[in-house]
């Protein structure tokens, strides 16, 4: 794939996954008439400029942990020239979105993307904004804009020495024309933008005072608890609650198809009432399935001859392959993987004189918004989406909104009355939209000094995109016809120079509901592509640093950051008797990220990280301490994952259900990180889930070095390692 | 009824005597900093103190609790100074995305309360709540800050 198509490719992935798709003019749409009401003077869809010069600065995604409710802003008021202590954030209504034609534009945070996507229109939101509060001054002062300046909340006229505050002439610039072409910054002369700035929500965290969607109170509020059918897909057939009918609190039962739920005075009422309500159900066609026979599945896709997509062609694989006197081989498994967001899903609704309020944990208010519409068949115009902060969201909360549907679907049946469903961390953890599980098989060939001739790579797997979002498998949405772009991240776009490459995709779509999960393809075929080009190094006898660096001369910023961090890592240096190294590189979210892992195993499998250094070339580095924060926070969710992470199934259900069965990583297990920050400008990276594409890799190739054994399944403690 | 004491202030409540403590705090009370994440005493986001012990709120039956001194997140911070954990919790910008952090910090207040100067291997063995975000080295360099705050002995 060429640069242009690549980055065109990159700009349509990034354009799924908004719940609408009603156009979007990022200047063009700003109204006057706000939907929203805000006490200050609006100067456009992004500024509100209060009397008292406080500054109100709107954001329109969500806010998960990654930080962006921080950033996203950091951007607007870099071009407004405000005073940053004198900043607050708050949410741009879903509602007021649908009525003022998207003037805030996508609302989802998912895919890495708040910054990367909408970095433009922030910074033009806030100096547009600014070139109205110079001109209204300059009016004001009867003297050119062009004498004017602007700084800290305060505008000045050069020549005279005069100032106003922003408050001041608010009013009179919400009045003028917005300017149709402003020139943003130079990045030299940022000010905000590159410094670690502190996130404006932790204080009401750490308070106690944040609230998340399971915090919504309203007057007059039920709760509800529900059960789904244990094998997906299946269907309430027959449903007995006399049991419960006139216990305590207990308001109502219902039968909603595909669960039940029972509606009380509080949730452990409901909640321990569901247990005594007798549920028939219809599993349908999947109760037999099991892990085994999903593997099957698998496996006829790696050895199908037909229902085969290819998603990469250079030159001629079979040839080179066949002519090859090396040749290695492979097969790679990565399993389903929950997202355990540490707040269940829930979602509180009420359904009252044809409006429809919904509050819940939402990494994208406008699907939710949809959604809930179409639950409730009210007009979009209809409903509000409050939002809140999410108790964790990894992917779990956007491209499906699930429980915002079923959160409706009661309030419904209980028109009038506001209710707050919510999830058992049991069905949480058995009715998630899963990673995918994908095995892979890997075939390359090697000419006589060890350098890579030929690379063949079959995925077999679930295709989120068509299983999920309902997206047409087709460019430049998709590398190819029929190929699901996360299916094959970072092995259909593999950087290093291979003269004949080949990559198939057999989309093979099981009834385990999948999904996004924090980093999606990137999760699990980096594990796979770094593993096997370690093997390749391995077979070549080269150093497995030193022969990725001779692969990647002509992609600049792989190599950038792979130098980086080996350097940071120093790597060849001696290591102490019985510690070995691995490394891996990734470009993934628009950012390059490279993982060196120091480790020793011990005779019990005990694996013992001694040092875990994490590169990242995000292009610009917009709020540097938060960035490290989703680094070290990436190495504990993939080390969560790679180390125990597995949803199985048996008799069509998930076998797993709370953290006792399956595990989350502790703090005694938290391993030395190290971040290296490699900014090289010029780019908008994603920060929230590249950090964990290199980490499987690197730390599996340690794990080489150290033992002779090469891990090529997911997790670990199938390998009898455990994290020490 | 069932007498209970939360953060200072006195509450009858008309409960089942099973009822876990976390859902009375949540539900009748309104205090919503202790949070669900599991029901199984499992992730401890709903750490609260009882009589100054850290204990998994959702596995306490509100009976265990009658007549006791519960100290929620809410309660932490006297006469609007924040307690030096939460503090140190701001200084080290530990939280992601925050849902776990009440049930943590009131766990590094226990641990701080009983040994004011921690180990690592001492937070090893008392910080076994779940950070799903991964904060778990800013929580290790914060409570090891917050020891050294003057104020800390006092939690």
């Amino acid at each position: 794939m060429n640069d242009i198509s690549r980055r065109e490719f990159l700009k349509q992935s990034a354009a799924i996954g908004g719940g609408l798709t009603i156009g979007f003019g990022p200047l063009g749409a700003f109204s006057q008439n706000a939907a929203q009401k805000t006490d200050g003077v609006e100067i456009n869809a992004w500024v509100v400029v209060r009397p008292d010069d406080g500054i109100i600065i709107r954001y329109a995604r969500s806010e998960m942990g990654q930080g962006s409710m921080t950033s996203a802003p950091m951007l607007v008021a870099e071009e407004l020239e405000c005073d940053w202590r004198r900043v607050k954030v708050e949410y741009a209504s879903a509602n007021a979105n649908v009525k003022r034609k998207r003037a805030w534009g996508d609302m989802a945070s998912v895919g890495s993307r708040t910054i990367r996507n909408s970095q433009e229109y922030l910074r033009k939101g806030g100096a547009t904004a600014r070139e109205m509060l110079i001109a209204a001054a300059a009016k004001q002062w009867n003297v050119p804009a062009s004498e004017c300046t602007a700084q800290n909340s305060f505008i000045t006229h050069g020549p005279s020495k005069r100032r106003v505050s922003y408050g001041k002439v608010a009013d009179a610039a919400a009045k003028l024309e917005a300017p149709k072409d402003v020139k943003l910054k130079d990045p030299k002369d940022w000010k905000l933008i590159g410094k670690s700035v502190k996130r404006i929500d932790i204080p009401d965290t750490v308070m106690g005072k944040q609230r998340y969607g399971i915090d919504t109170q309203l007057d007059g509020m039920l709760y509800a608890a529900i059960a789904q059918c244990p094998v997906f897909g299946g269907k309430v057939k027959a449903m007995d609650g006399s049991k419960v009918e006139g216990r305590r609190g207990i308001v109502k039962v219902l039968s909603m198809e595909s669960f039940v739920a029972v509606v009380a005075d509080n949730w452990w009422r409901a909640k321990e009432a569901l247990r005594d309500v007798h549920i028939d159900w219809d599993v349908g066609a999947n109760g037999n399935a099991s892990s085994a026979s999903l593997m099957e599945f698998y496996r006829s896709g790696l050895d199908a001859k037909e229902d085969i997509a290819v998603a990469r062609k250079d030159g001629d694989f079979d040839q080179a392959f066949a002519a090859a006197a090396k040749k290695l081989e492979a097969e790679y498994y990565t399993p389903y993987l929950a997202h355990s967001c540490l707040e269940p899903m829930g979602c509180t609704a009420v359904l009252k004189d044809g409006k429809l309020d919904v509050w819940t944990s939402t990494q994208n208010a406008e699907a939710s918004l949809a959604t809930a519409a179409a639950a409730a068949g009210v007009a979009l115009e209809n409903v509000e989406v409050h939002r809140t902060q999410l108790g964790g969201g990894f992917g779990r909360r956007g491209g499906a909104q699930d429980f915002v549907r079923q959160g409706v679907l009661i309030a419904k049946a209980m028109e009038g009355t506001p209710v707050k469903m919510l999830w058992t961390r049991e069905e949480d953890t058995q009715h998630d939209f899963y990673r995918p599980a994908s095995l892979i098989r890997m075939k390359a060939a090697l000419d006589d000094s060890g350098n890579p001739t030929a690379w063949y790579s079959r995925v077999s797997a679930t295709s989120i995109f068509s299983s999920l979002v309902h997206l047409p498998l087709k460019p430049p949405l998709a590398p190819a016809e029929g190929v699901d772009p996360q299916s094959v991240a970072s092995i259909f776009d593999i950087p290093h120079a291979i003269p004949n490459v080949r990559v198939e995709y057999a989309q093979r779509n099981a009834y385990v509901p999948v999904g996004f999960w924090r980093t999606v393809g990137h999760s699990q075929n980096p594990f796979v592509r770094e593993s096997f080009m370690d093997e390749l190094a391995a077979a070549a006898g080269k150093d497995p640093f030193e022969y990725r660096r001779a692969l990647l001369q002509k992609s600049p910023k792989d190599l950038g950051i792979l130098e980086a961090t080996a350097k940071a890592a120093n790597w060849g240096s001696p290591l102490p008797a019985g510690v070995f190294r691995g490394i891996a590189e990734t470009e993934g979210y628009g950012s390059y990220t490279c993982a060196v892992c120091e480790l020793s195993v011990d005779k019990n499998g005990e694996v013992s990280v001694r040092r875990l250094v994490l590169g990242i070339d995000p292009g610009y580095a917009v709020n540097p301490d938060n960035i490290q924060a989703q680094m070290q926070g990436s190495a504990v969710f993939m080390l969560t994952a790679m180390f125990w992470g597995e949803i199985t199934i048996r008799e069509g259900r998930v076998e797993q259900s709370n953290f006792h069965d399956y595990r989350m990583m502790r703090l005694r297990e938290m391993p030395k990180v190290e971040v290296v920050l490699a900014p090289s400008g010029g780019f908008w990276g994603g920060v929230g889930e590249p950090g964990q594409a290199s980490i499987a890799p690197a730390v599996c190739n340690a794990i080489f070095a150290a033992t002779g054994k090469r891990i090529r399944s997911l997790p670990l403690k199938n390998h009898g390692l455990t994290l020490a | 009824m069932i007498e209970l004491t939360v953060n200072g202030k006195q509450h009858n409540v008309d409960v089942e005597p099973e009822m876990p403590l976390l859902w009375v705090l949540r539900d009748v009370l309104d205090v919503k900093g202790p949070k669900f994440g599991c029901g199984i005493a499992q992730c401890g986001a709903c750490t609260v103190h009882l009589n100054g012990e850290p204990v998994r709120s959702c596995s306490v039956p509100v009976s265990t609790a009658a007549g006791q001194k519960v100290l929620t997140i809410e309660g932490l911070a006297q006469r609007g100074q924040l307690h030096p954990v939460q503090k140190a919790w701001i200084d080290n910008e530990v939280p992601q995305c925050g849902y776990c952090q009440s049930g943590q910090i009131m766990a590094a207040v226990a641990l701080l309360a009983r040994n004011a100067n921690p180990s690592d291997k001492d937070i090893d063995a008392a910080m076994t709540n779940i950070c799903r975000c991964g904060t778990y080295a800013r929580i290790r360099t914060a409570i090891h800050a917050a020891a050294k705050s003057p104020k800390s002995a006092k939690a």
